[in-house]
């Protein structure tokens, strides 16, 4: 098998419009070989229309993709050499799992030897020895993704694409399977592309982060600077700052905003530019410490106390109505009367008028 | 970053070649694959149609509706609209509401039901020629039926069941029945179980069922079915040859046309009479549709 | 065996498959199976009376015949060239399976696969053909061959009855391709495997007991067709159906025994094409023309 490695795989303002409608538009990125990528977003954010633009199934609208020095945008799926794995396996049903595995390989005209030892490794790699002449119909949800697996790295293409691979297993499984998946990369360093709406997710395997929302891109960054400096409210609501809470704005200087509302001042980093009268301070609920120090302190009365094991999640009224989330260790019930605080850096102020993520809100 | 064959900065799209804004809207080259058969149909099915319309429109006589004229003038001629329609229309419903009993006890899982649909396939399969050569015999003077009757002194003088009305009505019946039955059967089959067994828990006895959930949501089904089987016994034409008197009392329209097209080389009137043939089932065919949609107005619910 | 007042049914009722049901009278019950028993009767009975006839010497007003012989299949067989006949049959019947298999299946796959303006028309126009009852479409359509000179041949005869069997191989493959899951073929896609590769190693596997299954109801079909065939044949290429009719139409200068032995060895050709057909097929799809849905 001769090495497919690249150095450099370019997306150029990839787009894609379906009629008058942009399901994405202008996505640069440039990918290093080995690297292990998320496009993260709820559904309709164009994820996977990235996805199937890159794998050749959805023609581009605008923009080109260039294999190191290679454009490729015009080639069809077959001649691209990538891998795919789906989210519902779309495993071929009349095939058994050997076969399925070696189908690239055959696609390939690999000699029967050669064919024969790679699929008998990767099926190792996966743990699949004993299935071999079983039928997909035959195999549990967990097997048969692992059979997709098997299938789309054999033939070690230079670039793996993963449409929600574990959205269709159960929770301990798809955990389980995270960690394999991270395994694989790990060992053999296969470029990956993985589409994904959990932010846990992405944060557990990626390198960097892409993410998405309604085609157009909000954010690219490693997990590390996506968890702690969301570029805009659309990100922090979708990376865990559960609590958007509104306030009119006070002052603003040198990247600290002040911000009050009835009987709560807060002051935290602003991020964008924040001139409008009003603005929205994102806030983690694990970031709030109850009976914690100044500044930043809010007293609330509790509705809603969730046992969640060592620590309550506890939704509770601030005094101008509002819901406000937090983690705490300390046992609260519904009525009971709390002073919470957080720390300045842990408070992100955006411009109120900057549009919501889809979670923001519900509970 | 820099792109050589890339979009130029500035320019907000790419301008979209046809091929893409025709796979948009989902038509690429797979469509090719459907050439055939619509071209086919469309040689085959459609065309004849039209020539045959407008052929209809030109008889020998000159008059573009002198073969309509002459079809509605001639007594012959127009009176086997109604020959047909009384026996299409009684063979269609005796078929359908015949059904419904028997289906209504025979839905649900049961031993046998496979073996009866097996056998109920047969008739439909072997035909309207060999049913109709069936009966000449088992229904004729000398056949069994008549042996039976006059037997057990039901009769005294064989009855004449063949070689007339009778005779086409049995045909209809045998090979129309197992179709309607089969429709009505898979019709009330989709209608979910439970909500009979709701009406049955809030008191509902079996003629209660049947009247007020299982029939009214049947309806829609059964008019599906009659319109289906009246157009099978409306078409009737060998065994209206066979079994049945053709040059008088079940002379049907199909044997007009045909006998204008292949026995008097009239094309013109041929065409005629088909689409005569056409228009009344159609005609039919919309007002039963229509009567079905004025007593249903919304959602017919348990389509299972 | 039945109870008489028996409340409403339970649920236990639905679990096991019954032969007598439970349920309020079964006086009803008695007069629903009376009549499928009647039904049955009647249909056994009339072929019957046709096998006997062909076997019997004479038979005139009895139970039975006189005495029996076979000597009239032979004359029937020399009288009307079966050996011809089941010979055109054939070839009809096939010629139509593999053209109408031919034209059906890609345009089955093309309509399951995509959605474009215009799909609901082609859709009615693939409807058509078997909604109208043959002899509405057929006369115009005999016209037509006549005119181009195909009618009465062995081709015109195909070509005829190929106009309902290829939307009804259309009809019955459409749900046999939405079964497959598209992705499966973008899945052999990224693999590698060209347009030809996914149709021979892919669809071609998946779609073999579809296609199978609309061969038999075709072949089943075109062999008991009459109207079309009647219109469009001629001396040398009438089906072995209307040759029946014409035997029994035309009036006897022949023994009836030999029409009978003629319809026994149709009936017979039938019946073993419906025992075949049904190992592959449920007896629903050989009657329901449209899908009941």
């Amino acid at each position: 098998m001769r090495d497919q490695r690249f150095s450099e795989l370019r997306l150029d303002r990839i787009g894609r419009n379906f009629g008058e409608q942009a399901a994405l538009s202008e996505l640069s990125l440039t990918i290093r070989g080995g690297e292990f990528i998320a496009l993260l977003g709820p559904s309709g954010c164009g994820k996977s229309t990235a996805l199937n633009c890159l794998a050749g199934l959805l023609p581009l609208s605008s923009g080109s993709i260039w294999l190191d020095d290679k454009k490729i945008d015009e080639l069809p799926p077959e001649r691209r050499g990538f891998g795919m794995v789906f989210q519902n396996y779309a495993l071929f049903p009349h095939m058994t799992v050997r076969d399925n595995v070696a189908f690239g390989l055959r696609m390939r005209k690999t000699p029967k030897a050669a064919m024969n030892s790679r699929v008998d490794e990767v099926m190792r790699l996966v743990r699949l020895e004993d299935q071999a002449k079983k039928l997909p119909s035959q195999l549990s949800g967990g097997q048969q993704q692992r059979v997709a697996i098997a299938r789309a790295i054999v033939y070690e293409p230079p670039l793996v694409l993963m449409d929600e691979p574990l959205s269709n297993l159960d929770a301990q499984l798809r955990l389980a399977m995270r960690t394999e998946i991270r395994h694989l990369h790990q060992s053999l360093q296969l470029t990956t592309i993985y589409v994904t709406h959990d932010q846990e997710e992405s944060l557990s395997m990626a390198d960097r982060l892409v993410v998405l929302r309604d085609g157009v891109v909000q954010q690219i960054g490693t997990p590390d600077e996506v968890y702690d400096h969301p570029t805009n409210r659309y990100v922090a609501g979708f990376m865990g700052y559960r609590n958007m809470l509104s306030f009119d704005v006070e002052s603003v200087v040198a990247g600290r905003a002040a911000l009050a509302g009835e009987g709560v001042r807060l002051s935290g980093r602003t991020f964008g530019t924040v001139n409008t009268k009003r603005a929205i301070a994102a806030i983690r609920p694990e970031d709030f410490v109850v009976d914690g120090p100044p500044p930043n302190r809010i007293e609330v009365s509790v509705e809603v106390a969730e046992y969640h094991g060592r620590e309550m999640l506890v939704e509770a009224r601030m005094p101008n109505g509002d819901a406000i989330y937090f983690r705490t260790e300390k046992r609260l019930a519904p009525g009971d009367k709390a002073t919470v605080s957080v720390p300045p850096e842990r408070v992100l102020i955006y411009a109120a008028d900057e549009p919501a993520a889809p979670q923001e809100g519900a509970v | 970053m820099t792109s050589s064959a890339g979009v130029a900065p500035g320019v907000p799209k790419a301008k979209r070649s046809l091929g893409h804004r025709l796979a948009d809207r989902g038509m690429d080259r797979m469509l090719l694959l459907l050439v055939p058969g619509v071209l086919f149909l469309g040689l085959l099915f459609v065309y004849p149609f039209l020539y045959g319309l407008q052929l209809s429109f030109l008889p020998s006589s000159g008059d573009p509706l002198g073969n309509y004229k002459t079809f509605f003038g001639d007594s012959y001629l127009r009176d086997t609209i109604w020959t047909t329609l009384t026996l299409g229309v009684p063979a269609a419903l005796f078929n359908v509401l015949v059904s419904v009993p028997i289906a209504y006890r025979m839905r649900g899982r049961f031993r046998f039901k496979r073996t009866i649909t097996t056998l109920l396939v047969v008739p439909i399969a072997l035909g309207t020629v060999l049913t109709a050569d069936g009966l000449i015999q088992l229904v004729g003077p000398s056949g069994w039926l008549n042996k039976l009757l006059r037997d057990f002194g039901l009769v005294d003088q064989p009855l004449i069941l063949i070689h007339n009305y009778w005779g086409v009505l049995f045909s209809l019946i045998i090979t129309g029945f197992p179709f309607a039955f089969l429709l009505v059967l898979s019709y009330l089959s989709g209608i979910d179980p439970n909500l009979e067994r709701a009406a049955s828990v809030m008191g509902a006895g079996w003629w209660e069922r049947f009247r007020r959930i299982t029939f009214p949501l049947l309806v829609p089904g059964l008019a599906i079915t009659f319109c289906l089987s009246f157009v099978l016994a409306f078409s009737v034409f060998p065994s209206a040859n066979l079994v049945g008197d053709p040059a008088g009392s079940t002379r049907v329209i199909s044997i007009a046309a045909y006998h204008a097209a292949f026995e008097q080389f009239d094309y013109s009137m041929g065409s005629a009479i088909s689409m005569i043939m056409g228009a009344i089932m159609l005609g039919i065919i919309a007002l039963v549709l229509g009567w079905r949609s004025t007593m249903f107005r919304g959602a017919t619910g348990g389509k299972g | 065996m039945t109870a008489a007042n028996v409340p409403a049914p339970t649920m236990d009722q639905q679990r096991k498959p019954r032969f007598w049901r439970r349920r309020g009278s079964s006086f009803g019950g008695l007069i629903v199976w009376g009549l499928v028993g009647l039904f049955f009767l009647f249909v056994f009975a009339l072929i019957a009376t046709v096998v006997l006839d062909s076997f019997a010497t004479t038979w005139f007003g009895s139970w039975l015949p006189d005495a029996f012989t076979s000597h009239w299949y032979g004359d029937a067989w020399a009288e009307f060239n079966l050996t011809d006949v089941l010979f055109v049959t054939a070839q009809v019947a096939i010629s139509v399976v593999i053209i109408s298999a031919l034209i059906g299946v890609p345009a089955a796959y093309a309509l399951a696969r995509r959605n474009f303006p215009g799909k609901r028309v082609i859709t009615v126009l693939f409807l058509l053909p078997i909604l109208i009852p043959p002899i509405t479409y057929g006369i115009p359509l005999a016209t037509v061959l006549y005119k181009v000179h195909l009618a009465g041949s062995l081709e015109g005869v195909i070509l005829a009855n190929l106009v309902p069997t290829v939307p009804f191989v259309v009809l019955v493959m459409i749900p046999f391709i939405e079964q497959i899951d598209p992705k499966v073929e973008a899945a052999a896609r990224m693999c590698g495997a060209s347009t030809l590769t996914i149709f021979l190693r892919i669809l071609g596997p998946l779609l073999v007991p579809g296609i199978l299954a609309a061969s038999i109801l075709v072949l089943v079909r075109t062999v008991g067709m009459f109207e079309l065939t009647f219109l469009t044949s001629g001396p040398t290429s009438s089906t072995i159906v209307v040759v029946l009719y014409s035997a029994v139409f035309g009036a006897g200068i022949r023994a009836p025994q030999e029409v009978d032995a003629m319809a026994v060895v149709y009936t017979a050709s039938m019946l073993v094409l419906l025992v075949v057909a049904l190992r592959f097929v449920n007896p629903t799809q050989l009657v329901t023309r449209v899908s009941s849905d």
